[in-house]
């Protein structure tokens, strides 16, 4: 019996991997290789060409999307770094406080704070409309439907998760480990360059990877902040589930997403030299 | 290596494979085409149904005045308590949210929704998802919608659904910015009002006027002219003429500025207009789109005989009138229009101005003139979709 133990104990978390991972993803695996359209059913036939197809016709939308995601990943990186590095080391009692701060927003649902955006963003809205009649900007300035606007949205919406799992890694850092690094002569900033980055990685691995995930698969923001040209891969999937009901390539195109998902943070796992990526995840 | 161990580890990878094979080709999606049902079989479900005194309705939002006078008026007439919920956003994923859900014969929980007779509508007749309608129990339709109301091509006879309102697909524009009178579709192709021009994401509604900018008849429409009409689209797209391809969001882009002109919804205009905002909005000579939004109760809903007698009771002019005071679209009953005429007269101040303008727009109130210009979304089969919908979405989604 005792020997069963450990076994026992791992089940729930075996059988939840079971029934909302495994069941689902063998269905949609298996949806992505059938024919046929939802009035007649689709019948399996093994088509391998769905994944062909659905890559050919979307390629720009997928490339696109791993580009805005890579982008918005970037820009939380550069935006969350510090904040996570401040609230660690300059916190001070009040830690708890500005965490609880960055956490705030999200008691508003995703949707809203992302149309949010399009009423400060208007082109005749509070911010560029007032600078339009300052005549500082010209007429036909405007940030909505572009690019920007939607890289721009991605980082607004994920950022906390880059900011949180950075600032757990930096929380764990021992300020002792830094007065030793300058009392062996580093400066400052060798001592953040030598000690305190590496320690911090898995922290920023984990940061990138619950961002850049999300972000490249989103579909809100392109549809509600981006213009003719921002369509990403969460869209199509998303019209070809629910306007075409064209299961199978809605299927293969999330295959095909999540596989090049994995490739990218294995590559990028590999780059950043962290020995096991689960234990740096997980850390 | 101990050979006995290969063997033992290969068996069980082969194992392992063929259980995968056998579990990928069991998860079929199976078809659910229906054969329409018999009249007798009709007639035979409904006498088997009772009142249960309880009705669940789901609508969009905007489409019931905020106090529920109308349903708390049904409720004192029949006894029957109601849940009134606005879940329905969109056709497209309503239906996609709802498709499995009625695919497994579960019920939605609804026993009246309402859909637009688009694809959607199309999939739910084609798929048997939509309970037939026993008019013997709809005294009020019969006496009160008009002729154009019961003569439906996409569900003659209204075997499956009765209108709940109607609404033209037609030109919004921002007065503050174009100062011409818009008259036709080919403002939306003019270079002048580059990245000013706002169009639909809907497949059907922007093939609709790709086809209209080209003189074609959507109704009557081919696949060679989806084609030109996509590539017509395609023109205007890569001018950069379009800002952005809208759902539901577009009225306020117009009302705001961010767009100048747009293919607009009339009750959305109209409701904008009486809000004070610089907005106006027109059927092009070259022809606009009208659509119904229907009700129709789902299969498998718990209580369809009280659905029923509530889609009936909205057809009695003066409840119909005092939706429509509020919904601002087309109604289906032409007496609302008198109705509506004869309050002005005792309504006084604002309220009085209001309803004048109700009653005097043909927005609501379209002439046979304003219907002539006026054309249904193409007729597409499940077949006709799988061509029609990548033509325009290949616009919309690049």
């Amino acid at each position: 019996m005792r020997r069963l133990t450990p076994y026992l104990l791992a089940l729930p978390s075996w059988m939840w991997l079971a029934i909302f991972l495994v069941v689902p993803m063998v269905a949609m695996a298996s949806v992505s290789l059938q024919t046929g359209n939802a009035i007649d059913g689709f019948a399996m036939t093994f088509s391998f060409s769905n994944y062909g197809d659905a890559i050919g016709r979307y390629s720009t939308q997928l490339v696109r999307s791993l580009f805005y995601g890579a982008m918005a990943t970037a820009a939380m990186l550069v935006i969350g770094y510090p904040v996570a590095y401040w609230i660690a080391f300059k916190g001070g009692r009040r830690k708890s406080v500005y965490l609880f701060l960055i956490l705030l927003p999200f008691f508003v649902s995703f949707v809203l704070r992302t149309i949010s955006w399009n009423f400060l963003l208007a082109d005749n809205g509070i911010l560029f409309g007032t600078l339009k009649d300052w005549g500082l900007l010209p007429d036909d300035f405007h940030v909505l439907a572009t690019t920007f606007a939607v890289v721009g949205g991605l980082t607004y919406n994920f950022l906390p998760f880059m900011i949180l799992p950075i600032y757990v890694s930096l929380e764990r850092v021992d300020p002792r480990v830094v007065e030793a690094a300058q009392d062996l002569y580093a400066t400052r900033t060798g001592a953040f360059r030598r000690v305190v980055l590496p320690l911090s990685l898995p922290g920023v691995f984990a940061g990138v990877l619950m961002t850049f995930v999300p972000a490249t698969a989103d579909p809100i923001n392109a549809a509600i902040l981006g213009g003719t040209s921002n369509t990403m891969i969460g869209n199509i999937i998303q019209t070809e589930y629910l306007t075409n009901l064209n299961y199978p390539t809605a299927s293969a195109l999330s295959f095909t997403l999540m596989a090049v998902l994995l490739v990218g943070i294995f590559i990028y796992a590999r780059a950043l030299g962290t020995e096991n990526v689960l234990e740096a995840a997980a850390r | 290596m101990n050979p006995r161990l290969r063997t033992r580890r290969d068996a069980f990878r082969i194992a392992g494979f063929s259980a995968a094979g056998l579990a990928l080709a069991a998860c079929g999606v199976q078809g659910q085409k229906a054969a329409p049902p018999k009249a007798d079989a009709v007639q035979d479900f409904w006498s088997k149904q009772t009142k249960h005194g309880k009705v669940v309705f789901a609508n969009w939002p905007e489409y019931m005045p905020e106090d529920q006078a109308p349903l708390k008026k049904f409720q004192q007439a029949t006894g029957i308590s109601y849940e009134y919920k606005e879940v329905i956003q969109e056709n497209a994923e309503f239906f996609g949210k709802s498709e499995p859900v009625l695919r497994a014969g579960q019920s939605l929980g609804y026993d009246i929704i309402v859909m637009t007779n688009g694809i959607q509508l199309q999939n739910m007749l084609q798929l048997g998802y939509v309970l037939p309608l026993d008019h013997s129990k709809l005294p009020n339709f019969a006496a009160n919608a008009g002729q154009k109301y019961k003569e439906r091509s996409y569900d003659p006879g209204n075997k499956y659904t009765i209108p709940y309102t109607s609404g033209v697909t037609g030109i919004a524009y921002n007065t503050e910015h174009v100062k011409e009178d818009i008259t036709s579709i080919q403002s939306l192709f003019d270079p002048k009002y580059k990245g000013r021009v706002g169009m639909m994401a809907d497949a059907q509604e922007i093939g609709n006027f790709g086809m209209f900018a080209l003189g074609i008849d959507p109704e009557k429409s081919t696949e060679a002219d989806w084609r030109k009409a996509g590539d017509k689209l395609k023109e205007q797209r890569d001018a950069g003429l379009v800002r952005k391809y809208y759902d539901q969001s577009y009225i306020d882009a117009v009302s705001k500025g961010d767009v100048w002109l747009t293919m607009a919804w009339s009750g959305d205009v109209f409701q904008r207009q009486l809000a004070g905002e610089p907005v106006k909005f027109v059927v092009p000579e070259e022809g606009g789109t009208i659509w119904t939004d229907n009700m129709l109760i789902p299969k498998g809903a718990a209580n369809p005989v009280d659905a029923l007698m509530l889609m009936d009771y909205l057809y009695q002019p003066a409840v119909a009138a005092e939706l429509d005071e509020f919904i601002q679209y087309v109604t289906p009953v032409p007496a609302v229009q008198d109705l509506l005429r004869e309050k002005a007269k005792t309504a006084k101040g604002e309220d009085k101005k209001a309803l004048e303008d109700m009653v005097d727009s043909p927005l609501m109130f379209p002439t046979e003139a304003d219907y002539a210009k006026l054309r249904g979304y193409t007729p597409l089969t499940s077949q006709t979709q799988q061509v029609f919908n990548p033509i325009f979405q290949s616009i919309t989604q690049a």
